[in-house]
């Protein structure tokens, strides 16, 4: 007992002053988070303690679910989150594949497919927000403009202002930033792979998409699920991009974090907390078995 | 990661290298086709991928000659800097502000992340991978989850607000990401070097500032960089713990887009490109260092 506590005594003082900021700083504050979203802390001077604010339990949770703006958001949300992962993974999977075998400036094109993610989301946003402007016809600039003159005119539309899939619009630019990232995961991958490899297939006579059906997709595999959670996860948490395209109230573009913004600027700290809480559960639903999966396979 | 099966590798090695070389030869020759088409599509992308970047620049430069629609896509008549001077006028204290913010958080946190990382990678007791993974988490909440009583926090802590805050917030949550890339870059530090050092009588910290600082340069360069451009972008913490009087960059440039009733593009997208060009020029200088940023975040050791 002694004589382990001496072994990691060391360790874990230094560890200390992290692991209570984290400590406090997640999971302290996830806590105190959800005895707020349990409350009717639904006012100003209930946000600032001026009036006492009782518990409800899940009423607002309840209350959130039932209404047709949050599930709006929600199903943008899955929306946004289907075509940004589908986007990433074959723009980056078909960027990586282009460029495994060797080719002249391979180090230019990667750069330039790697360089948006190094820009804000804000500063993309203001861009991006010409690009998608609705106006069609006469009035039209941005891609509208830019489809008339290259004689696609039927491809106008009125982008992120559609009310149903106005959020498909916004996944535009997020996945025109992380393609980039995606192919720098699956490049790495396919580096990875030993030459011998495909050479030893190639010579069984496998065709060139059984090599890739049973040999190099196998590998890739890991690097996949990893892209598919970094990508997923923020994808979840989008915020900046909608808040810089669109108006945090717009109804059409609407997602939990951005419902969470407007809670949270008109005091209703209780549903704030609440959508936090959501999508918190949402979130950890995706990231907690991989965080196990990940630790168990390495102990192994 | 997966290991290469072992049966595979042998395989090829005996394999007739004549033939090996025939089959590449014959690929060359049967792709010259295939690779002016890669080379088509890959530039196809370079265009569609520059499409915003080109918008960016030739707006900034239009006067106001060039507000009709049907100009959307031209370049300017009359190229100004007008919008250039507007925008650095708006952005450049907040730019500033930025600066303050970022160079401390990020090298607080990458003091952190390193002894973290030495710790749980080197000086390994029981449970350490449990602690590990329960930091880990702390990088992928939304801190949407604790925005509510973080305010109330800080409010209570009495840390002035805007910046001071906001290199805190940094520091705090930045702690997860840093620790993973230290801890992944030290798992490949031979273990020779820091068992020599043990024999040798030197405890945990003397162990870490001589053999453990001298060869983490690479992975602080790293964490510097990644911090550096998060913390640059952030817009989260910033809109939530700051205004645009005393807020990065981020939170001014929002404002100036998208706070005035009349838009105007052309100092907009001036304020995008100055917002953006101290993680550019990062990326540019010392993008193989970026790289490696991306890779040692994601992918786990």
């Amino acid at each position: 007992m002694l004589k382990s506590l001496r072994r990691a005594g060391p360790p874990l003082l230094m560890l200390l002053p992290s692991l209570i900021l984290v400590g406090v700083f997640v999971y302290g504050l996830i806590g105190v988070n959800f005895s707020t979203s349990v409350t009717d802390n639904h006012t100003a001077a209930q946000a600032t303690g001026q009036e006492p604010s009782s518990v409800v339990w899940f009423s607002n949770y309840l209350d959130l679910l039932g209404t047709e703006a949050f599930q709006h958001s929600l199903l943008n949300l899955v929306l946004f989150t289907v075509t940004f992962l589908v986007g990433t993974m074959l723009m980056g999977f078909g960027w990586a594949w282009l460029l495994d075998r060797p080719i002249r400036g391979e180090g230019f094109f990667r750069s330039i497919y790697l360089f948006p993610m190094a820009v804000s989301f804000v500063a993309s946003g203001v861009v991006w927000r010409w690009l998608l402007n609705s106006n069609q016809g006469e009035s039209a600039s941005g891609l509208n403009r830019l489809f008339q003159m290259i004689g696609l005119d039927f491809l106008q539309n009125n982008w992120w202002n559609n009310v149903t899939f106005g959020i498909l619009a916004i996944a535009i630019p997020a996945i025109w930033q992380l393609s980039g990232y995606v192919m720098a995961l699956f490049l790495a991958g396919f580096r990875g792979i030993p030459e011998e490899l495909r050479e030893a297939a190639r010579m069984d006579g496998a065709s060139e998409w059984k090599l890739y059906r049973h040999v190099l997709f196998p590998q890739l595999s890991p690097i996949a699920l990893s892209a598919l959670i970094i990508i997923g996860h923020m994808s979840l948490k989008s915020f900046d991009l909608i808040m810089s395209i669109s108006k945090p109230a717009n109804y059409q573009t609407k997602v939990p974090a951005v419902d969470m913004f407007v809670f949270k600027s008109s005091f209703d700290y209780a549903n704030a907390a609440a959508v936090g809480a959501i999508l918190l559960i949402i979130v950890a639903v995706v990231i907690v078995p991989y965080l196990v999966h990940s630790n168990r396979s390495e102990k192994r | 990661m997966t290991a290469v099966t072992p049966g595979t590798a042998p395989t090829a090695s005996t394999g007739a290298g004549d033939r090996v070389d025939l089959g590449a030869r014959g690929g060359r020759a049967r792709f010259s086709r295939g690779r002016t088409v890669r080379y088509a599509v890959l530039l196809l992308f370079v265009v569609i991928v520059l499409i915003p970047v080109y918008v960016l620049f030739v707006t900034s430069f239009k006067g106001a000659g060039d507000a009709a629609p049907a100009r959307a896509w031209n370049l300017p008549q009359l190229w100004t800097t007008e919008n250039w001077q507007t925008a650095w006028t708006t952005l450049g204290p907040a730019i500033g502000r930025s600066l303050q913010m970022v160079i401390p958080a990020a090298i607080i946190s990458a003091m952190l992340g390193s002894l973290n990382g030495y710790v749980l990678s080197r000086w390994s007791f029981k449970g350490a991978n449990i602690v590990f993974t329960l930091i880990l988490f702390g990088m992928f909440i939304p801190y949407q989850a604790v925005m509510i009583p973080l305010t109330q926090l800080v409010l209570d802590l009495g840390i002035p607000g805007g910046i001071p805050t906001l290199i805190l917030l940094h520091v705090v949550y930045g702690i997860p990401i840093t620790t993973l890339i230290f801890r992944n870059y030290y798992m490949t530090v031979p273990h020779e070097l820091v068992e020599a050092a043990r024999v040798d009588g030197a405890g945990m910290l003397r162990t870490y500032w001589w053999v453990i600082l001298p060869v983490s340069i690479p992975s602080f360069v790293v964490v510097l960089i990644w911090q550096f451009t998060n913390e640059w972008n952030d817009f989260l913490f910033a809109v939530f713990f700051s205004s645009s009087q005393n807020g990065p960059v981020t939170v001014a440039l929002n404002n100036l887009a998208n706070g005035a009733l009349l838009q105007n593009y052309g100092v907009s997208m001036a304020g995008a490109l100055l917002a953006s060009l101290p993680t550019l020029l990062v990326y540019i200088i010392l993008g193989k260092y970026f790289m490696g940023g991306l890779m040692s975040g994601s992918v786990k050791g």
